[in-house]
């Protein structure tokens, strides 16, 4: 096999170049067609058992009935309440129904963020600069857990052979997912600390002579250990979004000469950008409404659209907490429609 | 023939050598925090939060089943357990009973796929104060066995969904078919042919369930009135000084999350392999 493969391009370059216009034809074709994360199509047999089932099974009222309620009661109304309750006013008996525009005013307005004098705007209110830096927060981690993250599902996807060891490594990664963050958040206490392990480690090796305090109640503290906790997040969908390439095109690629990188930025990137996609939005939505973290590694330093929107509640304000949670949902629409923009994951479901 | 050692075999493997090492990295990374909280439970008395440890004695350990240590330990975590299994059954029920409806087209299968979905998607605050305001209006108090297992199965229903959906990918429903053929009526059907082929399904999803339900916090936050349940304990022992017995607390908790996994894991596979 040796010799044959080491001289494969030299000498028969001209075949060589027309084998891979074919192949590159090719993969656009598998690219056009869907391939990336499709399913493989039912053969005929499938198909007719789904529709002799459709006239068959429980009622499909009856399964769906007691979900939906649920769902209803308990999902759509208190979020549609949220909404509502922002324009409510807020009295000493309690909430009045009205259609209040103060507390959104009170949002935007709050520190001058137009100074009408002077007819030019100051600095943002100061709950739009704490939606900005959540969000500052968030696409940092978004970006080091991708960079984290990434290698990891390709290694598991493309360097392991045997599917179980595939699985195993996989799971190993997952099981932080199943334990309580809070707690994952209480574990970097030791590690960051002003006299923590990091910090140890640093004084023991004799890099600095007094220990470092940028470590913990800082932005890099709090990165860190969001990043550590919510990696799992993106690894998974990535994972799976590699796993679903097909072998024999990364061969074809390889036989027709191209370099790993080639391989990569032509036919593993663009075919993982679904996963990769799905991953991000996991991690944009959970780190947006993310405050625990916040109070337990930035010692309540720093304040997230989470945590103000807990403490108007714990005021008992709560239409102003409503258009904070408002406002919070709504950069999140945004964000996910931003994603979905860049990256067509229909394909994928 | 032995194969020979080519350029490109020795590329290959130092490549694969360097993901190997990176993966323990990483793992080193996602774990060590953790391990160091365990090794720190077992701190001595006379120590702190941090390195180096001062003796080895299981006093924190202890601490922790006194009474009236750091609030309501025990109690809370037995209300979480509750709490837990109660979210367990329920969406097992749902998520196949839905999954067993997804088989089908309805004419709003679109809207109900993306609301069970949004259970996912919202963050745990903002359904937390959707809810809390909503029922401080209509004057009905929280509870965490009403309110907060309402919105814990909103947030576990489309994993524990997700997963029916996948074993429902998988299933062969000729065999249902070939029941019904021979007279079988739908109950029969159900108990005989479709409930042993999914039951490791139902299993996972329900462990997606319990594990999910026992360390939600922020969707508990405002709705568990005026008892706690253990992730909210723990926050509020946070509030206080940090000594060691909330690490050994960690400790403890996260030992049963794993313990239930294996579990379950466990379950799931014998069941598998004894469906095939």
């Amino acid at each position: 096999m040796g010799p044959v493969r080491q001289c494969r391009i030299g000498p028969n370059f001209l075949k060589a170049a027309a084998r891979r216009r074919h192949l590159m034809s090719k993969v656009n074709e598998y690219h056009h067609a869907g391939l990336i994360g499709g399913q493989p199509e039912a053969d005929d047999k499938t198909v007719v058992a789904k529709i002799r089932h459709t006239e068959e099974g429980f009622s499909t009222a009856w399964l769906v009935t007691p979900a939906s309620i649920w769902l209803i009661l308990f999902l759509v109304i208190p979020l549609v309440s949220i909404i509502v309750f922002s324009f409510w006013e807020n009295t000493p008996q309690g909430l009045k129904p009205a259609f209040s525009l103060e507390f959104y005013g009170e949002y935007f307005y709050t520190e001058g963020f137009f100074d009408v004098e002077a007819k030019r705007f100051l600095l943002p209110s100061v709950f739009i600069r704490t939606l900005g830096s959540t969000i500052y927060f968030t696409l940092t981690t978004m970006v080091l857990c991708l960079i984290v993250g990434y290698p990891i599902a390709f290694f598991l996807a493309m360097q392991v052979q045997a599917f179980k060891f595939q699985l195993a490594l996989f799971l190993l990664c997952m099981v932080p997912f199943w334990t309580s963050y809070l707690i994952r958040a209480v574990a970097w206490l030791p590690m960051l600390g002003r006299r923590g392990l990091i910090n140890q480690a640093l004084l023991g090796m004799g890099i600095v002579d007094k220990p470092v305090s940028f470590l913990f109640y800082s932005e890099f503290g709090y990165t860190m250990a969001l990043v550590q906790i919510y990696v799992v997040l993106c690894i998974g969908p990535i994972f799976f979004s590699l796993a679903k390439i097909p072998k024999d095109i990364l061969e074809a690629a390889t036989d027709m000469g191209a370099t790993p990188f080639q391989i990569f930025r032509e036919i593993i990137g663009p075919m993982s950008m679904p996963g990769v996609a799905i991953g991000m939005i996991f991690i944009f939505v959970v780190i947006m409404g993310e405050f625990a973290t916040a109070v337990v590694v930035y010692g309540g330093k720093t304040s997230t659209a989470g945590t103000v929107i807990l403490n108007y509640y714990g005021i008992a304000n709560y239409p102003f907490a409503a258009v904070n949670a408002l406002m919070l949902m709504l950069a999140m629409v945004i964000g996910i429609v931003v994603i979905l923009r860049i990256v067509d994951i229909r394909k994928e479901l | 023939m032995a194969a020979r050692w080519t350029r490109e075999r020795w590329r290959k493997l130092r490549v694969k050598t360097g993901f190997s090492i990176y993966y323990v990295i990483f793992l080193m990374f996602i774990y060590g925090p953790m391990f160091a909280m365990f090794v720190l439970s077992f701190q001595g008395r006379r120590g702190g939060t941090s390195f180096p440890m001062r003796g080895v004695s299981l006093y924190w350990w202890n601490k922790l089943l006194e009474p009236s240590t750091v609030g309501d330990m025990q109690g809370a975590m037995g209300r979480s357990i509750i709490l837990a299994l109660m979210v367990m059954v329920i969406t097992a029920f749902f998520a196949t009973m839905l999954a067993m409806a997804f088989r089908k087209k309805f004419w709003f299968s679109n809207v109900l796929f993306y609301t069970i979905l949004t259970g996912l998607m919202v963050p745990g605050v903002l359904l937390s104060l959707g809810m809390a305001i909503l029922m401080r209006q209509l004057g009905i108090p929280a509870a965490w066995y009403t309110s907060g297992l309402a919105v814990h199965v909103i947030w576990a229903l489309p994993f524990s969904y997700l997963v029916m959906m996948a074993v429902f990918n998988r299933f062969d429903s000729r065999l249902e078919e070939a029941a019904r053929d021979m007279g079988a009526d739908e109950w029969t059907v159900f108990k005989e042919i479709t409930l042993p082929l999914i039951t490791p399904g139902v299993v996972a999803a329900g462990l997606f369930g319990f594990t999910l339900s026992y360390d939600e916090f922020a969707r508990t936050t405002l709705l568990s009135g005026s008892y706690n349940t253990l992730p909210l304990d723990i926050n509020a022992s946070m509030t206080q000084r940090i000594r060691p017995t909330l690490f050994a607390l960690g400790t403890a908790s996260t030992l049963f999350s794993l313990l239930m996994i294996s579990a379950f894991l466990g379950i799931y596979t014998i069941l598998y392999r004894r469906s095939r």
